[in-house]
């Protein structure tokens, strides 16, 4: 074994490894709620691979666990390059863990130009620990080794402890091409800092390797070993992070499997989608298993044409959805307007990414909430509901088919790119067979039943669908009547306008108040919806243990608003939203009361409640960190005196 | 109620129903009188009771445009949805429920224009369904504006100088599709011939597209005056497999026969087809029932609730931690 010298450690730049230094088993370990820990590498290197084993094992090990992908912009970016760092990020906690967290507290980096790129990113906390592949800084190249010097170069005034480690070499020893296996070894360092199980470590490379072949398995078992024992003998630090017990079965994967899942789980029988980012996983998901359950996934030429294939299965009586993002419901907007005037149940999902026009295609982004609201011409009322957590896009599939379907409703689900590559553990969902519903209705229609029977004061009416003899009628977008007959009366417009209107006035009514995080009432109330909510609740929860008198409250329904918003409000001395999205700042140049564009949802609950709700929002292409709304409810409690 | 017991139940029922053509009605067509929708209406009604489709079983989907108002005017189920995206309606209707029978209608523009990119790919998915090509040759309900198919140099509200570019041939385009299917041409002022066309296009199993060349009372009467008066200015395509009228020929006597699996000569006969000054050519293109079907390839195993709960239990077992 290999152990790393001194003038390894000081040409590196190393602030605190003085391993030779340390006493034989006299190792610190430091008991944490919560670290942050990534591995990155170039891709093809298997950091992912390195990074979910790690995440999987720490959740079995009764650890609260998120993790996020960090995925690289191009399929194939050149070796040791910042565009191509590729690798996981994973939060380990104590007990449940609902969001990203702040700062990047250890890395395992396998060159120094991705450790440039999640550094030049701020993805790393001032002091952060960096175990660095030290194999190219005597490289045979010149271009590497100066490359390396630069590096470090600018590494150096951010004051991480940057500790070298001879990975190639020590690989080398068990491997021909260490770079497939390296992040083996790397599993095993980060291992033994954290006091990984090994037993369970081994099974899940088992596990991962099942289908290729056993001296796989052997020789990843072997670069594990590899790696704890360097650890063991070369660091003088380690971690604890003791795992909360918890007897509830648990699933882990990510928002975009929980939607591929819980749309199954729904009873849906037709999805059609058309590739985009960061939505195309769900259709993968379901490309690979829906048939299995009689269902069909339909690639659509276009996203236009994914939108009509799954409002056709629907007037079919088939349940069907369409999966998008941003540009894909600006161009399925036509379509939208025709399943809502033919009342035709859908449901659609908008995995939501940076906008407008193209963007930001992998990152995160709250901005598609008016246009989801408000985007289709002439009067069209329809559903907008919003996952906030993993387990919730499991959920919320099983609730947006039954509005859909009770309602002859549009219900447009709003997730997005952080819920869509976050992996979390959660409460494995029991599914039932209620609701996978019934096939479609083939009964004969009384004679007399019209197609549009509008109840006067529910607005709702029976949807008859073929198949069903003395049902015949023909849908239209036209403005049409009870009888679906094209109809350019003016009383008839504005009753059948009513009529769709009211729904959405129905389905409220079966709403309740959001529950409030903290207490009912205080100085400042957070709003938040969608992927935010683990962050928000983190920062309300820091604030409250300062003494802070600050609550929070998130909202699933987004139209319909839920009822008592307004009297919720009235309770706290200031409401203000926090949102992925952009607005002006009051300060700004040109900018005044009037003229400022507000945060989205600050929007929508200043038009519904006339509560002069302010915002606060960003647009930094990542999640938004607790620690920076923590900030946020310092400052606006320190403006209006009410911070402790 | 599982899908034995549904076609039973079908079988039992349709035993003792046969259909009339009042059955097939909807509320009377309000097209301008002279308008050729009027004769494919008729003809697809005719159609139906020869069928003896049930009607509830039934969908004529369609687009926008006078064509669009096609399916008002029937006893079945109809979609009258949005401008050129009468396809992929369709195309949803079908994939969900293939026991249906699906008939799609679309205009020129409605087609080949605005749909032309669900058009490409509604022949190469070759689904099962009939669809109507209406081509008046202009934009009719929005009063005379130039189509795709829209003689080069003819005058239009859009294109006051003369249209500027070549029509576009329908038929050459459909055939140079990948797993094309069924392609035919036929005229509403030759009610015979539409009519065997329909059934033709009907019996065939896949995407059937039927051009069927139609008079505009207001704004294209001038272009098939000619073909309307002469009959030597159609020539007919006949075959076995093809199309055959009893009694046609003594009318139009340019026959021509025409083996519709021959692609390459189907492509020749077609691409001439654009030349103004050839008889206009009426029958079966093209044919070949041995093409992927894509409702037929997608066909999925029916699951019960319990089967479907059962699986995703195991599902979920694979995400457990």
């Amino acid at each position: 074994m290999t152990t790393p010298t001194k003038s390894r450690g000081r040409r590196a730049g190393a602030t605190v490894a003085e391993r030779d230094a340390r006493p034989a088993g006299a190792r610190r370990i430091e008991r944490l709620d919560q670290h942050i820990v990534e591995i990155v590498s170039d891709s093809g290197e298997g950091a992912q691979t390195c990074g979910k084993l790690f995440g999987t094992v720490s959740a079995r090990m009764g650890n609260g666990v998120w993790t996020v992908e960090i995925i690289p912009a191009e399929i194939e970016p050149p070796a040791r390059s910042p565009a191509g760092a590729s690798g996981n990020r994973i939060r380990l906690g104590s007990r449940e863990v609902t969001n990203w967290g702040d700062y990047t507290d250890l890395v395992v980096a396998f060159n120094e130009q991705v450790l440039l790129a999640r550094h030049r990113a701020r993805a790393l906390a001032p002091g952060a620990t960096v175990l660095l592949e030290d194999m190219w800084e005597e490289h045979d190249d010149p271009d590497i080794r100066a490359a390396w010097a630069a590096a470090m170069e600018e590494l150096s005034e951010a004051g991480y402890r940057i500790i070298p480690v001879p990975m190639e070499e020590e690989c080398l020893e068990v491997v021909d091409d260490p770079r497939k296996g390296k992040n083996m070894f790397a599993l095993g360092m980060l291992a033994s800092l954290y006091g990984r199980d090994r037993e369970l470590l081994e099974k899940a490379i088992a596990r991962r390797f099942a289908r290729k072949d056993d001296e796989l398995t052997r020789r990843n078992v072997a670069l594990l070993h590899r790696g704890m024992r360097w650890a063991e003998s070369s660091l003088d630090f380690g971690f604890e992070i003791p795992p909360t017990p918890d007897e509830t079965a648990k699933v882990v994967m990510n928002g975009n499997q929980a939607i591929a899942l819980g749309a199954i789980a729904a009873g849906f029988e037709t999805a059609s989608m058309y590739p985009i980012t960061p939505a195309s996983s769900v259709s993968h998901y379901l490309g690979e298993i829906f048939q299995d359950y009689g269902g069909i996934l339909h690639q659509a030429e276009d996203e236009i044409a994914a939108a009509g294939v799954a409002i056709g299965a629907s007037y079919a009586g088939r349940p069907a959805l369409t999966i998008t993002s941003g540009p894909g419901m600006a161009l399925k907007t036509e379509f939208l307007g025709l399943a809502i005037m033919t009342e035709t149940p859908l449901v659609v999902v908008d995995v939501q990414r940076g906008g407008p026009s193209t963007g930001l295609p992998t990152r995160v982004e709250q901005s598609d909430l008016l246009a989801a609201i408000f985007g289709q011409p002439g009067d069209a009322p329809h559903v907008v509901i919003a996952p906030a957590t993993i387990e919730e896009c499991f959920h919320v599939m099983v609730m947006a088919r039954r509005i859909a379907e009770t309602f002859r409703a549009v219900v447009i689900v709003l997730s997005d790119a952080n819920l869509a590559t976050g992996v979390q553990p959660f409460r494995r969902p029991v599914p039932v067979r209620a609701w996978q519903g019934s096939p479609p209705d083939q009964s004969p229609v009384p004679e007399g039943t019209r197609p549009y029977e509008w109840d006067p004061e529910t607005g709702l009416s029976r949807r008859m669908i073929p198949g069903q003899a003395g049902g015949q009628y023909t849908a239209t977008g036209l403005a049409h009547d009870e009888d679906s007959h094209v109809a350019y009366d003016p009383e008839v417009n504005q009753r059948s306008s009513r009529a769709r209107s009211r729904k959405l006035a129905v389905l409220r009514s079966t709403l309740t108040p959001p529950p409030i995080h903290g207490d009912p009432s205080g100085d400042l109330l957070l709003v938040g919806w969608g992927s935010t909510k683990g962050a928000i609740e983190e920062a309300v929860d820091r604030a409250r243990a300062e003494g802070l008198s600050v609550s929070s409250t998130h909202l699933t329904f987004l139209s319909p608003l839920p009822p008592g918003l307004g009297e919720i409000f009235g309770r706290f001395g200031r409401v203000l939203t926090i949102e992925i999205d952009y607005s002006d700042e009051p300060d700004d140049p040109f900018i005044d009361e009037e003229n400022r564009r507000r945060g989205q949802l600050a929007w929508l609950l200043r038009a519904a409640t006339l509560v002069d709700v302010g915002c606060w929002t960003r647009v930094m292409a990542e999640p938004l960190r607790p620690g920076s709304i923590l900030e946020v409810i310092r400052s606006r409690l320190a403006v209006t005196g009410g911070a402790a | 109620m599982n899908a034995a017991t549904c076609s039973l139940l079908r079988a039992s029922v349709e035993e003792d129903r046969s259909f009339e053509l009042g059955d097939y009605e909807g509320p009377v067509a309000r097209w301008c009188p002279g308008c050729g929708d009027h004769s494919v209406l008729a003809a697809s009604q005719r159609l139906l009771r020869e069928e003896q489709l049930a009607p509830e079983e039934t969908v004529f989907v369609s687009g926008i445009g006078c064509s669009g108002r096609f399916p008002h005017h029937l006893g079945t189920y109809g979609f009258h949805g949005i401008h050129g995206r009468a396809l992929p309606l369709a195309t949803g209707v079908k994939l969900a429920r293939p026991e249906l029978h699906v008939f799609a209608v679309m205009g020129d523009g409605d087609c080949a224009s605005i749909g032309a990119g669900h058009w490409i790919h509604a022949i190469r998915y070759n689904t099962d369904m009939v669809a109507f090509m209406l081509d008046n040759h202009i934009y009719g309900l929005t009063k005379k504006q130039t189509s795709p198919t829209t003689p080069q140099g003819y005058r239009t509200n859009t294109q006051p100088h003369g249209s500027w570019l070549p029509a576009l041939n329908p038929l050459t385009a459909t055939l140079g599709v990948t797993n094309a299917s069924f392609v035919a041409q036929t005229a509403e002022w030759v009610p015979q011939h539409l009519q065997a066309t329909l059934r033709a296009a009907f019996r065939h199993r896949g995407f059937s597209f039927v051009r069927i060349l139609q008079r505009c009372p207001h704004y294209t009467l001038s272009m098939f005056i000619d073909a309307v008066r002469d009959p030597d200015r159609i020539e007919l395509l006949v075959h076995e497999d093809g199309v055959r009228v009893d009694g046609l020929e003594k009318i139009y006597e340019h026959v021509r026969p025409h083996d519709p699996s021959d692609l390459d000569f189907a492509r020749r006969l077609a691409q001439e087809d654009s030349d103004p000054e050839r008889p206009i050519r009426l029958g079966v293109f093209f044919r070949d029932p041995s093409r992927a079907v894509y409702d037929r390839i997608r066909r999925v195993p029916t699951r019960s609730a319990d089967e479907k709960v059962e699986l995703l239990n195991r599902e979920l077992d694979r995400h457990a931690i």
